[in-house]
């Protein structure tokens, strides 16, 4: 792991933030260096995310999908972690800074509630209050995950303001921090925010490229040729994506297309998105003319977010990575197909990855021998009542 | 001399009196009558907020206001309208106009293109509440070549090597945060509110207005003999709110508090 930087990728990162809370990203700053230092945390870390958390996760031979699409795939299997998904890889890391940092107190936004959970999860474990903050919106199509930080013990506050999912979550998780900061530790889910929240996210996520390469390696396999990760705020992608940085694989990010990039309804930052500020970094930016942050669509609240990690801009200004997006529509089939022939129910957010691949072999840009990854961030459990009200209002 | 150093010459005898209003609120057309009225009740400097779609400083009145601002249609090219006007009439001559927003419009607008055209609308200052100095390079030049005043921040927990920084970024004077908080009428300040300024007087070089949480004649006279003035936002907005005449609402208020700060013994001078 490493720090990596200064806080800036390229034009893009920063620190965009109230003087109030300067004191303490440069105090997190400095923890967080200090414990990247201390092999007692590398270890504690390194057993929690292997006994409680279920790592190393499958790398899973998805023959049908491969049959069906027409190249060589595995599915990285972060669904299988507990609490569902990718997210506690990063929860776990920040919670043991915050107990490092003498903090009693965590605070999360989430837009899915899978941060939200896996945040209720560790403070749990951890004996520490936790506040989520919640947009209304999202409140009522995940009703399952506001259930479970409940009974974790969280606090969940809905969030009624703006567009009332993962944007005004966000604002009021900052305002809190604002409000609380000597006391309250704030458990960022993305890569993003400011400095060294994007840097730390990701590091708190590489976990999942490395043991890529490694069960790679393991098959007898080359390393992949292709990987594909849905992009939200994009803090699984950029960890599965960070060990083949600097050269290797082609890796793609999805973002979500919601009803279409061509409509106002989408949350395809990279995709059509201008460089801004949003959550304390310099981006890319869903806004209008006047700089005013655009309200995002997307069937799935991991992706519904107008704002994107600067290191994706970095990565999407200089080349290295390229970034395509998926409409509801097809992330729906895409959620429903690899259900039927795999028999792995995929968080919406995931299905979009998964949707990209059917793309890339309708547009015959897959081999049959080409070793492609996409990484699973996430099971669909979650989901299925709003895919049932989906499907239902389709019908109609 | 420009009209915020010569504000600033009046504060060595009495503490100046800043109120804050959301532009496009209650609506575009009432702006300007209100920072008319505002400085008919004594109002000594005037800052005039840019909305902005996630005002992550600000606590529920002004993201209220902010959002019914811009359901009105305000813009920042607007913003800047209403300052023209308001330099076109005759009453706010020597009254200096501080504008606060939040930078992704500024930079969305052009720092360069937008200092100049705030200057010549009749801005003297900008407060950008998420840009702090490290951040603020560009944004500092773009105003000293339009000779526009950058107010910086500063709150109760920032170390003393920051308040010396800040004090040197802000080129007239700084802006003190009351809390460790967002904006919001509060019923009562900490006590630890007056030590904090306290510890700026003894840091900072230049002079230092307060704000956040400042609702009442007596919080003037609490803070006014230790800061250069007091800025009211909240508090307004909340009276413009409860009234069915805004205007009224906001001249009596303003008015309470100008008297405040003009009773004798808030200043040692005095």
């Amino acid at each position: 792991m490493n720090t990596g930087n200064d806080g800036r990728f390229g034009p893009f990162g920063g620190r965009y933030i109230p003087e109030t809370l300067m004191p303490a990203v440069k105090k997190l700053e400095v923890a967080y260096r200090d414990a990247l230092g201390d092999p007692e945390f590398a270890a504690e870390l390194h057993l929690l995310l292997a006994d409680y958390a279920g790592r190393p996760t499958p790398l899973y031979f998805a023959s049908r999908l491969s049959e069906e699409v027409g190249a060589r795939v595995w599915l990285k299997r972060e669904d299988l972690l507990h609490t569902g998904a990718h997210k506690i890889n990063n929860t776990i890391g920040q919670a043991l800074l915050a107990r490092r940092m003498g903090k009693k107190r965590v605070i999360a936004e989430t837009g899915a509630g899978q941060h939200g959970v896996a945040t209720a999860t560790v403070a749990a474990k951890f004996g520490m209050d936790c506040v989520v903050y919640m947009g209304e919106e999202d409140v009522a199509r995940q009703q399952l995950n506001v259930f479970r930080m409940e009974l974790l013990g969280a606090k969940v506050v809905p969030v009624s303001s703006g567009s009332r999912t993962l944007k005004d979550a966000t604002n009021e998780a900052i305002r809190d921090w604002v409000t609380n900061v000597d006391d309250t530790f704030y458990i960022i889910g993305s890569v993003v925010g400011p400095h060294p929240y994007p840097s730390m996210v990701r590091d708190f996520h590489t976990v999942i490229g490395e043991e890529v390469r490694e069960q790679m390696r393991d098959l007898g396999e080359d390393d992949p040729a292709l990987l594909v990760a849905c992009v939200g705020g994009g803090s699984n992608a950029i960890g599965f994506f960070h060990t083949w940085i600097d050269k290797g694989p082609r890796l793609l990010g999805v973002e979500a297309a919601g009803c279409g990039v061509e409509t106002d309804a989408h949350a395809a930052t990279l995709t059509a998105g201008t460089p801004g500020v949003l959550h304390g970094a310099r981006s890319l930016l869903l806004q209008d003319d006047d700089g005013q942050v655009q309200l995002a669509h997307s069937i799935s609240a991991g992706l519904d977010y107008p704002g994107v990690g600067p290191e994706h801009a970095w990565l999407l200004e200089t080349g290295r990575a390229q970034y395509v997006a998926i409409t509801d529509a097809q992330a729906v089939a895409a959620f429903q197909r690899l259900s039927e022939i795999e028999g792995i129910i995929p968080a919406l957010e995931s299905a979009h990855a998964i949707a990209q691949l059917y793309v890339l072999a309708e547009k015959g840009e897959l081999r049959v021998d080409d070793r492609v990854v996409v990484c699973l961030s996430g099971r669909g459990d979650k989901d299925v009542a709003s895919m049932a009200a989906y499907l239902e209002s389709r019908e109609s | 001399m420009s009209r915020i150093e010569n504000a600033l010459r009046a504060s060595t005898r009495r503490p100046l009196v800043m109120p804050f209003v959301t532009a496009g609120y209650p609506e575009i057309a009432a702006t300007a009558d209100l920072v008319r009225a505002m400085v008919g009740a004594g109002a000594d400097m005037i800052e005039i907020g840019m909305p902005f779609s996630d005002p992550l400083a600000d606590g529920p009145t002004i993201q209220a206001a902010s959002e019914v601002a811009l359901g009105n249609g305000m813009t920042i090219a607007g913003v800047l309208d209403i300052v023209r006007d308001l330099r076109a009439g005759p009453s706010l001559d020597a009254v200096p106009i501080l504008l606060m927003g939040y930078c992704n419009p500024l930079f969305r607008y052009g720092l360069d293109r937008f200092a100049l055209n705030a200057a010549a609308a009749g801005v003297d200052g900008l407060i950008v509440p998420d840009l702090p100095p490290e951040e603020a390079g560009e944004y500092r030049e773009a105003c000293a070549a339009a000779g526009l005043s950058t107010v910086f921040l500063m709150a109760p927990n920032t170390p003393d090597d920051r308040v010396r920084a800040v004090d040197a970024a802000s080129t007239h004077f700084s802006y003190c945060v009351s809390v460790t908080g967002v904006t919001g009428a509060r019923g009562s300040l900490a006590a630890s509110t007056v030590e904090f300024l306290e510890r700026v007087a003894g840091l900072a070089e230049k002079p230092f207005v307060v704000g956040f949480g400042v609702k009442s004649a007596e919080q003037v006279r609490v803070l006014g003999p230790h800061a250069a003035g007091i800025v009211v936002g909240s508090a307004l907005i909340d009276a413009m709110r409860q009234s069915s005449d805004p205007t009224s609402a906001v001249a009596e208020l303003v008015s309470e508090l100008s008297e405040a700060a003009r009773e004798r013994g808030l200043r040692e001078v005095d």
